[in-house]
């Protein structure tokens, strides 16, 4: 009776195809505001990504700097070398525009990899404070309402500090990165896990969960392959904000001086060397640096927005 | 003593099952109290019946048929089926157990992964129980899309893209899908249009006679539970007042509760209508936090005595196949002139919640 019928069966849709005519990209089609943002943050993005093709120099080769070109403005030649720069030079003779394609791709691979880890472990607790409640949802979620009471740069601080002491000196530059990372994935899982919490509070006492729970699934397979799937709306949301406030406390913390090394800088960097500067009429070394952070977490932040209205069926 | 089937063989017994929901306060979650949902339930289903469960909402008819399948932890109690015991099964005996016992849900809307496909939901508990490969799955998942009236070509469709009635067979194919011996039905036609209810009760007596399935039946929609049970139990404020077979307890109902909630079925005849007498009783559901001392109906019966608020009558068997939980019964001789005296009194309205 199963003989030749499940060959006439059609093949699903392609996915591109459903993609295409989601209401998703109908919303966004509509909205002028997300369209610009989508646009500033994939140039910015592709610009850090294959910063080594797009930049005229490589700000970080002793070899190819030349220290005579020292703060040239922007757009002039420099008095000496009669060379000139876009956005001008800093200090040494490195070229702004390359050093802020440079500093972004640590920005932007810090902000990624520090969002994955609060991601990660926030929705994993909270998939395990909602789903088994009890003492393990007392324990994390109180943890979380601790943690929630300190500023979240303060936590970061902390936890860089901490990692600074018990990594030995000669590898504290290389792994100043990795350490930004944990710090600042370690201070962002609460919000992750507190939506994840209270979602899977109201998916779990849905019927399909009792289907499962009835069927003979495990915990484990339940959480991963009912709930999660469910509750991953929010916690996409929330992690495209906390991408640009990564972005900003990576910044922060390099700015204070805690974050990336000299030797790599990030945004957060650039801005520390430029603000130097300031007073003393060299404006851009602090000026486009600044800019590039406000429009790149800007354009999350607002492509954040967009997203939470468009997959809020409320608002539909 | 099942009507219309021959043989007598329990398939699931269920004794003094308990199920109480702690109350918890201040910041210790200590216990203050018992929400007593289900208290000291007994019944047993023979194989290849229709046992139905009636009452008003909130009565505990459905956590009593989520704790027979050991949805919730029962407070205590013993459920045996196919002569194993459930109620303290560990994780996995209980595991095992699970192709036997199998539910149809209220709610196709929620009881539906909105993110899976027909399909995966169709095969999960192939996934879980069985070893087939993806082809034996897929040829098992379209059997059992044909068994229950669904259209092979949306195997791959999503929830959403149903209506209620392809959504509740859908429901029910996952419940079949590993040859279940029983299935409680937890409202399965609450949520569906009356033109459709038919169409899924026919589905499910269609099923039971073709695989020889065992039915709880829970619904508060009287009439069709007249048309789908063999036997009838009557929940009241977490126990049953009644259990008796279909005809004796629609054509002679015992308990006072009994009576009042048949007199509340609706009659399509107006003729019929204009002359029948409704028993309306007064009051509230009392919490099942705080149930009355003595009989549980002891507050609304109209049919009150001195003994119901001080002794909870036991449910017993008053005739063969037959039991009720009410002193009246039990107390034959005085039962007349009580009744005449209370009906007398008259009683203040009210309603017997029928929908939820």
């Amino acid at each position: 009776m199963t003989d030749a019928r499940p060959a006439s069966v059609p093949p699903p849709p392609g996915r591109l195809r459903r993609a295409w005519q989601s209401d998703f990209l109908w919303s966004f089609r509509r909205a002028p505001v997300a369209m610009v943002s989508f646009l500033v943050v994939t140039v910015l993005v592709l610009a850090a990504v294959f910063a080594p093709l797009v930049a005229p120099h490589d700000p970080f080769n002793p070899a190819t700097l030349n220290l005579m070109n020292g703060f040239t403005p922007p757009g002039q030649p420099n008095a000496f070398t009669g060379e000139s720069f876009w956005l001008g030079t800093d200090d040494q003779g490195r070229d702004v525009f390359s050093t802020i394609l440079y500093g972004m791709r640590i920005s932007l691979f810090v902000g990624f990899s520090a969002v994955l880890l609060a991601m990660v472990l926030g929705v994993l607790l909270g998939l395990l404070a909602g789903y088994l409640g009890g003492w393990t949802e007392t324990v994390i979620m109180r943890v979380a309402d601790v943690q929630l009471t300190f500023p979240a740069i303060l936590v970061a601080m902390l936890i860089f500090g901490i990692a600074k002491g018990i990594t030995p000196p000669e590898y504290r530059d290389q792994m100043a990165i990795w350490v930004l990372i944990l710090a600042i994935g370690l201070s962002d899982w609460v919000q992750f896990a507190r939506v994840v919490r209270g979602a899977t509070l109201v998916e779990k006492n849905k019927e399909y969960v009792q289907a499962a729970r009835l069927v003979g699934r495990s915990p484990f397979a339940i959480m991963t392959r009912h709930i999660l799937p469910n509750v991953l709306n929010p916690v996409l949301v929330i992690a495209t904000i906390s991408l640009a406030l990564a972005i900003i406390a990576e910044a922060t913390l390099s700015f204070l001086g805690v974050g990336a090394p000299p030797t790599k800088p990030s945004l957060g960097t650039l801005i520390r060397i430029g603000q130097e500067f300031m007073f003393s009429g060299e404006w851009w070394i602090l000026f486009f640096p600044a800019l590039t952070l406000l429009a790149l977490a800007l354009s999350i932040n607002l492509l954040g927005d967009w997203l939470r209205d468009a997959l809020n069926p409320r608002l539909r | 003593m099942p009507d219309g089937t021959g043989t007598l063989n329990p398939l699931v017994e269920v004794r003094g099952l308990k199920m109480y929901f702690p109350i918890t306060a201040g910041v210790f979650r200590k216990k203050v109290g018992d929400v007593k949902a289900v208290d000291d339930v007994s019944f047993t289903i023979y194989e290849g019946e229709t046992l139905g469960l009636v009452g008003e909402s909130g009565c505990g008819k459905s956590t009593c048929g989520r704790a027979v399948l050991r949805l919730y932890e029962p407070t205590a109690g013993s459920i045996r089926i196919a002569g194993t015991e459930i109620a303290t099964a560990g994780f996995d005996s209980l595991r095992a157990m699970r192709p036997a016992m199998q539910m149809v849900f209220q709610d196709p809307q929620a009881s539906l992964n909105p993110r899976m496909t027909v399909a995966g939901i169709i095969g999960e508990p192939l996934d879980e129980h069985t070893t087939l490969t993806r082809k034996e799955k897929l040829a098992r998942i379209y059997e059992l899309m044909d068994q229950v009236g669904l259209n092979r070509d949306f195997a791959n469709r999503y929830p959403h893209e149903f209506s209620g009635g392809q959504r509740q067979r859908i429901g029910i194919a996952r419940a079949l899908a590993l040859n279940p011996r029983f299935i409680v039905c937890d409202e399965p036609i609450a949520a569906l249009d009356v033109s459709i209810q038919a169409q899924v009760v026919n589905l499910l007596e269609e099923l039971q006679d073709r695989l020889g399935l065992t039915y709880l039946f829970i619904s508060h929609d009287l009439s069709m539970v007249r048309h789908i049970a063999d036997r009838v139990a009557v929940m009241y404020l977490g126990k049953i007042v009644e259990l008796a077979p279909r005809e004796s307890l629609y054509g002679s109902p015992q308990h006072p509760y009994t009576q009042a909630l048949l007199s509340a079925v609706p009659e399509p005849d107006p003729m019929v209508e204009a002359t029948r007498r409704r028993i309306i009783i007064g009051g509230d559901v009392p919490s099942p936090a705080n149930p009355p001392k003595g009989c549980n109906f002891c507050t609304r019966c109209p049919k009150v005595m001195d003994i119901c608020r001080e002794i909870d009558p036991e449910f017993r068997e008053i005739a063969p196949g037959r039991h009720v939980a009410c002193h009246l019964v039990t107390q034959a001789s005085q039962t007349a002139g009580q009744a005449a005296a209370s009906e007398a009194s008259g009683t203040t309205e009210i309603r017997i919640q029928q929908g939820e």
